[in-house]
């Protein structure tokens, strides 16, 4: 089993807000990310497929089916955009970091053909990072 | 849906590598420039990961300002500027970034109750690096 990784990156806007929640206990919890008109990251993506390595072309993956799933599915939705108004999934979900990772993987696990997703990595600042392996 | 997160803080300290139960020959064969009875410090980068079901209403596997209060008082403080051998946790231990990692393990595992302690992850230089998962075996 060999596992492969790629990087991308993409720049959002996104805010923290429950529609369940009262206002103060929005601010409470979500102190300045609660701001309704949003701030931005530079997110850096690490995405990790495994598999067993083909003999014909020696690759765990087809990088450039890989790249194009990933510019596809994810940064053509994502890239330069307010994620909570932009990007369905976030118009139920809150778009934390954690949930950003599993859209990821939701996105891009169903689409690849060779190599197996195996772990989906956001970093929202150089300091902070999510990592998921699809898990229940 | 499970998901870990990671949060990076950094402490600067000073150390001396030093075993009792070795010679002087024996030590400074073992730790080299790191035996100097004087001491010489780090600049460390402290990678914590917790992980734990998001949750519904919040997005989060834990509230950072939870995370980062804990770290700050419980391991930054207890850390930062200060010299390791000159503390209880080194009396009988070296303190070389293995055990240093592994106290930092224990202390967040014993203390932080907002999500499960996965790993610590310390660098004490930009090219050397230490994990620890309580013994578990880390993730490929």
């Amino acid at each position: 089993m060999v596992y492969l990784t790629r990087k991308a990156e993409f720049a959002a806007s996104h805010y923290y807000h429950n529609p369940e929640l009262s206002p103060e206990e929005n601010r409470q919890l979500f102190g300045k990310c609660n701001n309704p008109n949003g701030h931005g990251h530079n997110y850096l993506l690490e995405v990790t497929v495994k598999g067993e390595v083909d003999p014909r072309s020696g690759f765990v993956v087809d990088l450039k089916e890989l790249k194009d799933v990933l510019n596809r599915e994810v940064l053509d939705a994502m890239d330069h955009r307010f994620l909570n108004k932009e990007v369905p999934e976030f118009a139920t979900r809150i778009p934390t970091t954690e949930n950003i990772a599993i859209a990821v993987w939701e996105r891009l696990a169903p689409r690849l053909r060779r190599a197996q997703l195996h772990r989906v990595r956001v970093y929202e600042t150089s300091d902070l990072f999510v990592d998921f392996y699809g898990e229940a | 849906m499970k998901a870990h997160l990671t949060r990076r803080y950094r402490f600067s300290a000073s150390h001396r590598l030093h075993s009792d139960a070795m010679s002087p020959e024996e030590n400074q064969r073992t730790y080299g420039k790191c035996n100097n009875p004087h001491g010489h410090g780090h600049n460390y980068a402290l990678e914590v990961t917790v992980s734990g079901p998001v949750d519904a209403a919040t997005g989060m596997v834990c509230n950072l300002v939870d995370l980062d209060g804990f770290v700050a008082q419980h391991v930054l403080a207890r850390f930062e500027l200060e010299n390791l051998n000159t503390l209880p946790e080194f009396t009988r231990r070296v303190p070389t970034t293995e055990n240093l990692c592994a106290v930092i393990y224990d202390v967040l595992r014993d203390g932080f109750a907002k999500a499960q302690v996965e790993k610590v992850r310390l660098e004490e230089t930009m090219m050397n690096s230490f994990e620890y998962a309580g013994g578990a075996e880390l993730r490929p």
